[in-house]
């Protein structure tokens, strides 16, 4: 474990050097726009507005980090060769691979928490205050939080496998194709032939099922959302991201680091 | 401290590493072919050999940063894929680069945290450690704003922070300027007599002969001869050396004189050893005053010059009778 969180104390410090933490002031000044103009101009609807635009926000910018730096935890240490000195001490591959992993994990959390205190400062605003329904953007911020595990584990995959930019869109294509995963289960067997309709159905089971964690209608709404589908949803993502960071552990292992 | 006391340090058995290459990967280039080798505990060795010759692919297989196509390796008795061991071995990397937005004493400590020290012994070995590369002033200045001299030397006291018995070194000397190459030099021989092991890649040869117990000479990614610096270029010795002197009115009166190479006052002749007796009688009766009379042994230089040349044109002929 100690290894695990070295190499993990490194990564969210390389981060935070990096600067990565800037998108933040972005974020700060989108919320205060957001909650002065909808303070103008929204009446009754200032929660549906601010909710669903600080959690697609949250998204997106998480989106964007987990994809950019997630494709060169890996990639990144082989082209600069830091990593040679790195592997020469006793720490397993697969110690590195999750260190990594966790590192850009917690980068993620601090700057998800960051932007959900900005959402919250903001809905109290509006509001003049906050309700305890308004807990419910907690969940989706942690919703929001499980999906982006998912997305850096793919991306470590691919940062152990492939180049950067194949890595990225890689990435990309997956996140689409996972956010469409219901559509995939449902398709109509005489539009495309049951062959091709079962195919689809099967592979939706393989990707990793983004739709799940879109809540923001629902909270932006005050719908509370069940503690089954909070357990399900973390389940999941637990589960998907080990079975990814075996493989990646697995390709990694026999990797030639030339 | 040795994870095995007994037994070479270093030991490998017809170590060889293939890279596939072309568009299906059908090709296949070799770059280290058949190495079998013995690093005995507490001696420096010397790996020579030009660019490509496949020295870092030999250290990289040792560290287990690539996997060997075949053969074996062990590293104080246990095989190369016992990253445990790792713990009793320190390493510098060809041209070795280090997080650039770290500082020295950031790096160290951050390498120091894989060999289960307590924070106040991180802290000490890491100020130790910048000291001993010179590095003290500098240890706080991000290394992004380092020279490559500069992170040739944090690359150093990383590879030698935790005490370990077997060091290998990637090109140390690579990147430093006269005084860098001292201190280096310096450090290993500290090494050695603190009873390390020590093997380092270099082709740099003053550095080699001067520094170690043995080298080896690897030339195509095969390994072309092992031994002592002086016994190794004493296989093939090439006659005998006369320093002599002359004045100006006995100059030019002995045949041999004109074969003669004037250095100053004096001069150098080279002779066959079956026509030395001969040669000094030539002298004597020319007047000649004799200096010196010494075996003429290639330098290591010479030697290496000689097994790559050899490599070359093995291979010139293998590219023509394949045509």
């Amino acid at each position: 474990m100690t290894h695990i969180g070295a190499v993990a104390l490194n990564t969210f410090r390389e981060a935070v050097r990096d600067r990565v933490l800037y998108n933040l002031v972005f974020f700060a000044l989108l919320m205060i726009g957001a909650a002065i103009l909808v303070g103008q101009i929204s009446i009754g609807i200032e929660q549906i507005v601010i909710v669903s635009l600080g959690l697609s926000a949250i998204s997106f910018i998480g989106l964007l980090m987990a994809v950019f730096i997630g494709v060169g935890l890996v990639s990144k240490e082989m082209d600069k060769r830091t990593i040679y000195a790195l592997l020469a001490k006793p720490v397993r591959r697969w110690e590195f691979l999750v260190g990594k992993f966790a590192g850009l994990i917690f980068t993620l959390v601090v700057n998800t928490a960051a932007m959900s205190a900005g959402l919250f400062l903001a809905l109290a605003y509006v509001k003049h205050g906050l309700q305890s329904a308004d807990a419910g953007v907690l969940v989706a911020v942690y919703f929001i939080l499980l999906k982006l595990s998912i997305v850096v584990a793919l991306a470590l995959l691919f940062s152990c496998s492939t180049t950067s930019l194949l890595s990225i869109l890689y990435c990309a294509g997956l996140y689409l194709a996972g956010s469409f995963v219901q559509q995939m289960r449902t398709l109509r067997t005489d539009l495309m032939g049951n062959a091709t309709a079962t195919f689809m159905r099967w592979l939706s089971y393989l990707l990793p099922n983004f739709e799940n964690f879109s809540v923001t209608g629902p909270v932006a709404h005050g719908v509370a959302i069940p503690g089954s589908l909070i357990l399900q949803n973390t389940l999941y993502a637990a589960v998907y991201c080990t079975v990814i960071l075996a493989v990646a552990a697995a390709v990694f292992s026999r990797r030639n680091l030339k | 401290m040795r994870a095995s006391e007994s037994g070479p340090a270093i030991e490998t058995e017809n170590l060889t590493k293939e890279y596939p290459y072309g568009f299906l990967h059908l090709k296949k280039k070799t770059s280290l072919e058949g190495l079998t080798l013995r690093v005995e505990t507490g001696e420096v060795f010397g790996f020579l050999g030009p660019n490509g010759a496949g020295k870092s692919t030999t250290i990289k297989l040792l560290m287990g940063l690539i996997f060997p196509t075949s053969g074996r390796a062990r590293l104080l008795g246990k095989p190369t894929t016992d990253v445990a061991m790792h713990r009793h071995i320190g390493y510098l990397p060809e041209q070795p680069y280090f997080y650039d937005y770290l500082t020295a004493a950031e790096v160290l400590d951050y390498f120091a945290k894989f060999f289960d020290f307590t924070a106040q012994d991180r802290r000490e070995r890491v100020q130790r450690m910048l000291k001993k590369v010179g590095l003290e002033t500098a240890g706080k200045i991000q290394l992004r704003k380092y020279s490559k001299g500069m992170l040739q030397r944090v690359g150093l006291a990383q590879a030698i922070l935790h005490d370990p018995p077997l060091v290998i070194l990637d090109e140390p000397m690579s990147g430093l300027d006269p005084v860098g190459r001292r201190e280096v030099r310096d450090i290993i021989l500290e090494l050695k007599r603190a009873g390390k092991t020590i093997l380092f890649s270099t082709h740099i040869l003053p550095d080699a002969e001067m520094l170690c117990d043995r080298v080896g000479v690897l030339v195509g990614g095969k390994l072309q001869g092992v031994g002592a610096p002086g016994d190794i270029v004493g296989i093939q010795a090439q006659g005998m050396e006369i320093l002599f002197a002359l004045t100006a009115s006995q100059s030019g009166g002995a045949p041999l004189l004109a074969a003669a190479t004037r250095i100053g006052d004096r001069y150098r002749l080279q002779v066959p050893d079956g026509e030395m007796y001969a040669a000094l009688e030539q002298l004597r009766e020319a007047g000649a005053k004799i200096l010196s009379v010494s075996q003429i042994k290639p330098s290591l230089e010479e030697y290496f010059m000689h097994l790559v040349a050899a490599d070359r044109a093995q291979a010139t002929a293998i590219e023509v009778s394949g045509k």
